[in-house]
């Protein structure tokens, strides 16, 4: 279990800000703080990473206080019970990729390591230096890696984001799987809408600095729980399919259905999962 | 060409090798320190550092000949509690030739911290790993390029080092006299023929170790696309 409540002050595109964020997670549970870039996701986790200082507020895991202004507490990001997956990976060039998973262990254990390479599809590649995997597998080490130590709590920044579609999903299920093992609690940050229904048990969308929204899935985005499906109106067409407005965002998505052509200003149902248009 | 025409090479080589290894340990933390502190003053520590590459090395030599000499409060102390004098002596013109050279040293080693992300440094710690194991096994092996770079700098500069050492050493064969003294010496004695043999090693040894350089940089290169 996390409670968390944290501020501090930030930069962002739209000039300065004041992040100003409470939230708990349940043990072993998985939520996402879903929001623009630029609004402090990432801030927020390097916060809890203990690799940024919150200018006040209090950070709890279980029984330990990691940060409490108040007391004046800071415990140092090597005594944090952390696995952080960074956007940009942040492999060591020098290192193979079974070395990775060794440095990472507590306790080294040549089994245990295997096991981890076993189950992000990495077995053959263990003698690999990370400059010549390729972007899933980079992605695959970069998650085992900080998974290795056994963390108490996961802390995924954009994991998936430069990946392409078919890749993301295969790895999505990896990453399920993995948490399901290992029950870290995690912590995901991501702005992609598919990927954050997939993956998580709560939502939290932060906007200028703080949460404005919360809940499951299903309640989040207003879906059809069975289903998940809901009606948009087209404001573009493309030629895989055709580009919507949901809530005021703009979201691209593939027409799955051959013989029916969308047009500017239709609407239409999107079943998520699919990512398929039906007119209606 | 008898032992005593060789006798210069030695002492430059000694002096570079000294110079060489006594800078890669004190430029490592220098290094880290100017790339990660946050130190206030690391500016104008950072310049004071680089001042040797703009300075006259006149001034820098006659700076260090006043701080060496036994009537100043430096000098006295040396020469009264460790009996050392540095002035026209080896060790001196090795101290020399480490505060002149620290420059390169240094900024080739902070150029490669630099040029690693940021996000290197902070998974290392993510991964409960101690700023000295961080240190060791993650970022000095990822600027290997640099630190080559910095060590044959460091000694190619030091073999080719002249104003500093004249000042400070002098020209004593045996002790001070060194290659790059050794031309100027022979200059002056009107020795034209073995002024231009000591001229021609200097040159084809400096730039035999620039071609490694740069060689070993272009493999290392290659390597790390593979």
């Amino acid at each position: 279990m996390i409670q968390l409540e944290l501020k501090k002050a930030i930069h962002t595109t739209d000039g300065n800000q004041i992040l100003d964020i409470a939230f708990e997670v349940p043990k072993n549970g998985l939520i996402t703080l879903f929001g623009k870039s630029g609004v402090g996701k990432t801030t927020l986790l390097r916060m809890i990473a203990g690799l940024l200082t919150p200018e006040s507020g209090r950070i709890q895991v279980g029984n330990e206080v990691w940060f409490d202004s108040a007391k004046k507490i800071n415990v140092k990001p090597q005594k944090r019970n952390i696995g952080f997956v960074f956007q940009d990976y942040a492999l060591f060039p020098n290192m193979t990729v079974k070395q990775h998973l060794l440095f990472a262990q507590k306790e080294k254990s040549s089994e245990q390591a295997d096991e981890l390479l076993e189950i992000f599809h990495l077995t053959g590649l263990t003698e690999r230096k990370p400059q010549t995997l390729s972007g899933g597998q980079m992605q695959r080490l970069a998650v085992a890696r900080a998974l290795a130590r056994k963390p108490e709590v996961l802390l995924l920044d954009e994991p998936l984001s430069a990946l392409d579609e078919e890749t993301r999903r295969l790895l999505q299920d990896e990453i399920i799987q993995a948490h399901q093992k290992i029950g870290s609690t995690t912590i995901l940050v991501s702005h992609d809408r598919a990927e954050v229904i997939r993956l998580s048990d709560r939502i939290y969308r932060i906007e200028a600095g703080i949460i404005v929204a919360s809940g499951t899935a299903d309640e989040f985005f207003g879906l059809d729980s069975q289903e998940r499906k809901f009606t948009a109106q087209v404001v573009e067409v493309t030629e895989q399919g055709a580009v919507i407005l949901v809530n005021g965002e703009k979201i691209a998505i593939k027409n799955t259905e051959a013989d029916i052509s969308p047009k500017i200003g239709d609407c239409v149902i999107v079943t998520l999962n699919d990512i398929g248009i039906h007119l209606p | 060409m008898d032992a005593e025409f060789f006798q210069p090479f030695g002492l430059s080589i000694k002096l570079a090798v000294c110079a060489t290894v006594i800078l890669l340990i004190v430029g490592i933390p220098v290094a880290y320190f100017l790339t990660y502190s946050r130190f206030r003053l690391k500016t104008v520590l950072q310049s004071l550092i680089s001042m040797p590459l703009v300075l006259p090395p006149s001034v820098l030599g006659f700076y260090l000949l006043v701080a060496f000499s036994p009537n100043y409060w430096f000098g006295k102390t040396l020469r009264d509690w460790l009996d050392v004098q540095l002035p026209f002596s080896f060790a001196g013109i090795l101290v020399a030739s480490i505060i002149f050279n620290l420059p390169f040293m240094v900024n080739s080693i902070q150029a490669g911290f630099q040029n690693l992300p940021q996000s290197l440094r902070d998974a290392s710690y993510t991964l409960g790993k101690s700023s000295w194991q961080t240190l060791t096994k993650v970022l000095l092996p990822n600027i290997k390029p640099a630190l080559l770079t910095g060590i044959c700098l460091t000694f190619a500069h030091t073999i080719g080092e002249f104003g500093v050492i004249l000042m400070i050493g002098g020209n004593i064969p045996g002790k001070t006299r060194v290659a790059s003294i050794a031309v100027y010496d022979e200059v002056q004695a009107l020795n034209f023929d073995k002024a231009n043999q000591y001229a021609l090693f200097l040159f084809i040894f400096s730039f035999l170790i620039l071609l490694l350089i740069y060689s070993i940089n272009k493999e290392y290169m290659k390597w790390r696309k593979v």
